[in-house]
């Protein structure tokens, strides 16, 4: 399977034809073809996952890794002790041009095949819950249509060997997500989401393609992802050109991974249907970055000097978006923005994690977090589907739907405290894997950052469970479960929330992730830290605190306005009396410190920047290209194209009015010519004889 | 036998002809002119017939003699028509295709 993993992303590209051709006249409207071809897709990958795992073992041979190996195991550096497993690449020749082969092809190591399984299995749960949650919709045909082959474009990026590839795939998932925010485009506001989804994501891709364009020739003119990884780790022609590289690269990943300062169109795209946040959120669109960096590691980790520690626009870039996403969190009301700021808060992770050299934790984090995001997304839209009359107002139309929806709730409560990062679920191992990298190779900073970003994740989760499923409910429909096609995805996701972390439980001396994950070939010395069970202890307390904290906070609220007896509920708690007493000191810490503050300027300050910075950026681009489009029409068109055709055309009135006098219809003029001809060509034969 | 009198001969008869083909304005004339040019060319084959003693030449004479008169008669016909749709048989005068 390994050898031919191109049939992976081919499969969805097919159903997506099929759909459109057929879906209306299949029984189920061509659901069951999305989600048969999704299937297979799935399968594929865990085959090719499983061969992927077993040519590593072979290449290891001897080594394996003690799952009982406790704390305080050895320092360990990546390529090490792990045998060299290269990379199964094909490629055929697309075009050629210029003696350069442009090459389309399949690079499959462990980081693709563990894209390929998330990718492939988030799809199938959200095809699966899509039959009930889109059910009845005008446009359901299209919507299967439309996932297929958004799953197909990300598979392909997912399998590109080489950075041109990866950019059509990168295009294509731009492309579908635009298609999909904008599903419901009878309101303006989802189609103008939809545009400025577009249009942000492409101001970072113009920094992609410029990163692509310069990797190329500082390569050695080529675009295959390993050669191009292993020139940047020889740092072939001088360090500013990998500079220029990295930073352009890095543009491309702000923009399609939502890092600050373009993560505005991540809330925004919350117009689009539930299922499809989840996919964009979880597996596809906004991973997409990240995986670029991962993919392309060695060209930020030799531009960005990465080795030598202090700060790089890398690890800068993802620590202001995890402050800055989780801040905003604190302020909605829209369960699905809370998790959309947490999810470009949760990217920041990710991006902070490539760029103080924890590619594992980085990586990781991109495995679990796919899961518990995609998890809590469609928990929230199982909330809507039948809690809140397709509402996704917290304050107004939910709250109490615990008691009406348990397994909803108790999915949603898992994803909630794997999101938290408490032990010992999905978050907490990928979350302390970077937190400790940065602590043990000199980016100490950015630890305390995250450890901040953490307690902030804590705080607002609890605010979102307890608004949705705690205290009175206020809504107006009847709540109930949802059907099983909503809650049967929600329980395998939620397994995987809680098992997930396990596959690198560094505490435990479980490094299975780094062993089959990790590339051998053509990859940096990057640092895998030791397991740091002091920082472990540290950050999961404070993340308890700040969620307990917050939840007896939201609690208080919830009793003072519904007029319940405070002191018995907060008296139930064996610290009960001691929060009650220290209300004001809470309050003053929660409303004064942390949400008036940040819900006062800094939230303000960065929603301004939202509305007025950054769209006013977008506004003048797009005003800018009209303004441009308009230039070209009127100069370049008009005078310039329609000069060129209308003058030609002149020429060639003009030599047929001259050519008239030669065919005067009189026979003897042209038998003189004749002659003449005869003539002259005799004549020429004679002297040339 | 000299061979260049009949050359010359039959040369002079060309060019008689190709003058008449492209100076004369009546029809009848142009198309005597062209019975000018065949029967040079006639010449020139029974010369190198005789000269090179060979009876190809004079079977080709014979040839171009027999489509000449076919060839005089599909002319004059022509001309016939001519002079009937424009009462004159000036060549000056079909400049129909002109462009």
């Amino acid at each position: 399977m390994l050898d031919y993993a191109w049939i992976i992303p081919v499969i969805p590209a097919v159903s997506f034809a099929l759909i459109l051709l057929f879906g209306k006249r299949m029984p189920r409207q061509g659901s069951e073809l999305g989600i048969l071809a999704v299937g297979a897709s799935f399968v594929l990958s865990c085959v090719a996952a499983g061969q992927w795992i077993q040519r590593v073992q072979d290449a290891g041979g001897k080594e394996s890794v003690g799952v009982l190996q406790a704390f305080g195991r050895g320092f360990m550096t990546a390529g090490g002790e792990h045998a060299a497993v290269a990379p199964v690449i094909h490629t055929v020749t697309w075009w050629s041009n210029g003696g350069i082969d442009f090459t389309v092809g399949t690079q499959i190591d462990g980081l693709a095949v563990m894209m390929l399984f998330v990718v492939t299995l988030i799809s199938l749960l959200v095809h699966v819950y899509s039959t009930a949650y889109m059910h009845g919709d005008t446009r359901f045909t299209y919507f299967y249509a439309a996932l297929s082959l958004f799953t197909a474009s990300m598979l392909t990026l997912v399998v590109a060997s080489n950075t041109l590839q990866l950019l059509v795939g990168w295009e294509l998932v731009g492309m579908c997500s635009f298609m999909l925010i904008g599903h419901w485009w009878e309101e303006g506001a989802n189609t103008n989401a939809a545009i400025k989804a577009f249009l942000t994501t492409r101001t970072g891709d113009i920094g992609l393609m410029i990163g692509i364009i310069v990797t190329f020739f500082a390569a050695g003119q080529t675009f295959s992802i390993l050669g191009i990884n292993e020139a940047a780790l020889a740092v072939k022609g001088g360090h500013t050109i990998w500079v220029v590289g990295a930073s352009c690269l890095l543009i491309g990943i702000i923009g399609k991974s939502g890092q600050f300062p373009l993560h505005t169109w991540l809330p925004d795209a919350m117009a689009g249907p539930t299922p499809v946040s989840a996919l964009i959120h979880a597996a596809t669109m906004v991973v997409a970055g990240v995986y670029l960096g991962a993919r392309v590691y060695p060209v930020f980790w030799e531009g960005f000097s990465i080795s030598s520690g202090g700060v790089n626009p890398m690890a800068l870039i993802g620590g202001i978006t995890i402050l800055i996403g989780a801040a905003l969190a604190f302020v909605q009301d829209d369960i699905k923005k809370v998790l959309a700021y947490s999810t470009i808060s949760q990217l920041g992770y990710m991006v902070m994690g490539l760029g103080v050299g924890a590619w594992v934790g980085a990586v990781f984090h991109l495995f679990t977090h796919a899961f518990f995001k995609a998890l809590l997304f469609l928990g929230a839209g199982s909330v809507s589907h039948s809690g809140s009359h397709h509402s996704f107002d917290m304050k107004k139309e939910m709250g109490g739907l615990r008691k009406h929806m348990p397994i909803t709730f108790w999915t949603f409560m898992i994803g909630s405290l794997a999101l938290a990062g408490v032990f010992p679920l999905a978050g907490f191992w990928s979350k302390d894997e970077i937190l400790a990298a940065a602590g043990q190779g000199g980016f100490g900073f950015f630890a305390v950052v995250g450890l901040v970003g953490a307690v902030m994740t804590a705080a607002y989760m609890a605010r979102c469970v307890y608004l949705t499923f705690f205290g009175e409910y206020r809504g107006h429909g009847h709540p109930e479960e949802s059907p099983r096609s909503i809650t049967g995805p929600l329980v395998v996701l939620a397994g995987f929330s809680v098992v997930a972390g396990l596959a690198n439980a560094s505490a435990f001396g479980i490094e299975e992730f780094t062993k089959y994950v990790e590339p051998r070939v053509a990859f940096p010395p990057v640092l895998t830290p030791n397991f740091d069970f002091t920082l472990a202890a540290v950050s999961f307390l404070l993340v308890v605190v700040a969620f307990g904290l917050a939840s007896v906070f939201w609690l208080d609220r919830k009793e003072l306005r519904a007029l319940k007896g405070l002191t018995e509920r907060s008296g139930t708690l064996r610290a009960g009396h001691l929060f009650l007493v220290k209300k004001y000191y809470l309050d003053d810490l929660y409303e004064g410190a942390i949400v008036g503050g940040i819900k006062g300027p800094i939230a303000r300050a960065s929603y301004w920047v939202n509305q007025n910075v950054i769209d006013g950026a977008v506004n003048a681009v797009g005003r800018g290209s009209a303004a441009v489009g308009r230039l070209t029409y009127r100069y370049v068109d008009q005078d310039v194209v329609d000069g060129a055709v209308n003058g030609i055309a002149n020429e060639t009135d003009q030599a047929g009015g001259l050519l008239t006098y030669v065919q005067s219809g009189r026979v003897q003029r042209y038998a003189l010519i004749l002659f003449g001809s005869v003539g002259v060509l005799a004549v020429l034969l004679v002297i040339f004889s | 036998m000299i061979l260049n009198q009949f050359l010359v001969l039959a040369a002079a008869l060309f060019c008689i002809g190709v003058y008449g083909v492209l100076a004369r304005r009546n029809g009848v004339l142009v198309l005597m002119s062209v019975e000018l040019m065949l029967n040079a060319v006639n010449l020139n084959l029974i010369a190198f017939s005789a000269y090179l003693h060979k009876t190809a030449g004079q079977v080709f004479a014979l040839f171009v003699i027999t489509i000449a008169a076919a060839e005089v008669g599909v002319g004059l016909a022509i001309v016939l028509l001519i002079y009937r749709n424009l009462r004159s048989p000036d060549l000056d005068e079909i400049d129909q295709l002109r462009g």
